[in-house]
């Protein structure tokens, strides 16, 4: 039984070898193996002898298979001929000789010139997959939405009602404090450069474009695909390792119908409130960073507000906010079922869940823009 | 060495032999609900010990307290002599390298390969050089019938009895003295059931380590166990060889051991059902 902190015989040598024969003696347990430089130093002492010299273990007070194996090595993975020990010593070497492992292969050479070419296409192929797949899931989407219009009795209100809960009310608090704080930034860095032109009334127009069209819809999404992208990936693919979807699909229950279409239906439906939400609080941080900094009254802002938003930027803003929305609940829901019944797949496919949805808003909302601006709007 | 050559070494010991694991006075409660009531439990040296109960009398609880994942709300726990929460963190760390512990899944991690996994032991102790680490991973490997080829495997392709094995290969890595298995068997097939029977009794009798086993599986602990614990009522009602347990009179043993499938279990070792009057 090994007793921990029980000190070494350092008197003793460890290894001692003498014309024809090697004594060894002390602790070669894992414990006095664990110091540093015991291995290093008895691995040195092992190399000068053979297994052919006449071996002494007997004054081996503690022997592990650990320190057995280091003896092991120095006799070439064979039994000495000549050698004198305990039958618990010799019991133990004869558990390592039973069980000789034999070594892993080699790892095969890379020696592969072209390898970031195939890197390259593999990922290319990836994307494409991923792509395909998406487009499949929203005509997918379209049928059950279809389904579920057809028979609004059956449909998963239950579920799209929770998930409005959990991806909108429960992101007011967010959502909030990010717009203001962007409001009060992006006030205070136009209003520096509007008051070198003398320009400091067009500070309503400024923010009130560049929040409702752009920064809005954009600041909110990002905020929602990091917070509940990665919350519904994470539950999807916990549901797969847990085996509960193969639960569902062996009840019958469609993933489509319980899964993926209360998330998109509720973040289509919660994203637009939210860059509402996210539109307001960035114009009043915007107006009150605009008092503070150019003296522009609250009510004269208020009051010219209406006349520097149009009713179309508006649209645009509830619009993209809707396109979003789907969009993110898309790609998690895709990312969540893709995932493999293991951990580290799990954590990677949340990274790439948040990721592709932040990067697919921004090339959605650069889309837009070209749209926008050749129909003239 | 036979069984019960075995047990009469143990039998005799019991008295002379300063047990591995002793617990005593242990209390744990969830809120309310108290689990252990003044607990005591002793583990001696080179044998194995069968924790059962009912679920939810505490054992895998007991289990994690004997290896320091939780605190008792009352009591001591002393494990190769040392009293395990009054250990700094370091002490702790250098006595917890004398046992390793098979998680009821495996709890391999999932990024290591096979290979990775039962090196992680080894690795962590920071002296050993790698070609030394490679040979006790070869063998350890070899030890619970793997061969080269698994090592470069992932967790997650192995099959239940596989992860099983690696995981009994990485928790003998360090060649512990205590060897903790949580439901060791739970979840294989028969077969495989019984090939990890045979093979922690072959480590058990070429390495000699002390075994703590939770199990509720019947076959395993009749064909591993030297004695068995019994924990029902909050507390250990009897912690002696299997057939001396088997004829204690608690309603909680007629049931496990003396029901249709018990009796198909222990075979020759259960009762006569006429001794106790009961079926």
């Amino acid at each position: 039984m090994p007793r921990p902190h029980s000190s070494a015989l350092h008197a003793v040598p460890a290894v001692r070898h003498d014309g024809g024969a090697c004594h060894l003696a002390g602790d070669w347990s894992m414990q006095a193996l664990a110091d540093p430089g015991v291995v290093a130093s008895r691995h040195e002492a092992l190399a000068h002898t053979s297994v052919d010299l006449r071996w002494d273990l007997r004054g081996v007070e503690r022997l592990d298979t650990i320190g057995a194996h280091l003896i092991w090595r120095a006799w070439g993975y064979r039994l000495p001929e000549r050698v004198r020990w305990s039958d618990a010593q010799r019991a133990v070497f004869q558990a390592l000789a039973a069980n000789r492992g034999d070594h892993p292969p080699p790892a095969p050479p890379r020696d592969d010139a072209l390898e970031w070419l195939r890197a390259i296409g593999d990922g290319l192929a990836r994307g494409a997959a991923n792509g395909v797949a998406l487009l499949a899931m929203l005509g997918q989407l379209v049928l059950d939405l279809g389904a579920m219009l057809a028979r609004p009795r059956r449909g998963p209100w239950r579920e799209i009602s929770a998930q409005v809960y959990r991806t909108g009310a429960q992101a007011l608090g967010i959502t909030a404090l990010v717009g203001f704080l962007i409001g009060v930034v992006l006030s205070y860095l136009s209003a520096q450069q509007l008051r070198t032109f003398g320009a400091d009334r067009f500070i309503v127009q400024l923010l009130g474009v560049s929040i409702v069209r752009e920064l809005g819809p954009v600041l909110a999404a990002i905020l929602v695909a990091g917070r509940s992208g990665s919350a519904i990936t994470a539950q999807i693919g916990v549901m797969r390792v847990t085996q509960e979807l193969d639960a569902m699909r062996v009840m019958g229950i469609s993933h489509g119908q319980r899964l993926i279409l209360p998330r998109v239906v509720a973040l289509s439906v919660t994203m637009p409130l939210l860059v509402l939400w996210t539109d307001a609080l960035a114009l009043l941080g915007g107006m009150l960073a605009a008092k503070a900094q150019l003296g522009v009254s609250l009510q004269w802002f208020l009051q010219s507000l209406p006349n520097a938003i149009s009713l179309t930027n508006y649209g645009i803003g509830l619009l993209k906010g809707v396109t979003f929305g789907i969009l993110i609940a898309l790609v998690a829901c895709h990312f969540g079922l893709r995932v493999e019944p293991n951990t580290e797949s799990l954590g990677r496919g949340t990274t790439t869940s948040v990721v592709t949805s932040i990067t697919g808003v921004i090339l959605v909302d650069a889309l837009y823009a070209v749209i926008f601006s050749s129909v003239g709007i | 060495m036979d069984a019960t050559a075995q047990r009469r070494l143990f039998e005799e010991s019991a008295v002379t032999v300063a047990p591995v694991i002793s617990v005593r006075g242990l209390r744990t409660a969830f809120g309310d609900h108290v689990v252990h009531d003044n607990l005591d439990l002793a583990v001696l040296p080179g044998e194995i010990l069968s924790l059962v109960g009912g679920s939810g009398s505490g054992k895998t609880t007991l289990l994690r307290q004997i290896i320091g994942l939780d605190s008792p709300a009352a009591g001591s726990v002393q494990v190769l002599g040392r009293d395990l929460h009054a250990l700094t963190s370091d002490e702790f760390r250098r006595l917890s390298q004398h046992w390793g512990v098979l998680f009821q899944a495996g709890a391999l991690f999932s990024a290591l390969s096979v290979f990775d996994n039962v090196a992680l032991p080894l690795r962590e102790l920071r002296t050993l050089p790698e070609d030394l680490i490679c040979d006790v991973v070869m063998c350890r490997l070899a030890m619970v019938g793997l061969t080269a080829n698994d090592a470069d495997k992932r967790p997650a392709d192995l099959s239940g009895g596989m992860i099983k094995r690696v995981a009994l290969a990485r928790a003998l890595a360090l060649d512990p003295g205590l060897l903790f298995l949580d439901e060791p068997t739970a979840g294989l097939d028969p077969l495989r059931s019984d090939e990890f029977v045979a093979l922690v009794r072959s480590l058990h009798a070429q390495l000699g380590f002390t075994v703590v086993m939770v199990t509720h599986d019947l076959d395993t602990l009749v064909a591993l166990s030297s004695r068995v614990a019994v924990l029902a009522d909050k507390r250990v009602i009897a912690c002696d060889a299997l057939e001396r347990v088997v004829r204690v009179d608690h309603p909680f043993i007629h049931e496990f051991f003396l029901g249709e499938r018990g009796r198909r279990a222990l075979g020759d070792l259960a009762p006569k059902e006429t001794a106790h009057g009961k079926p």
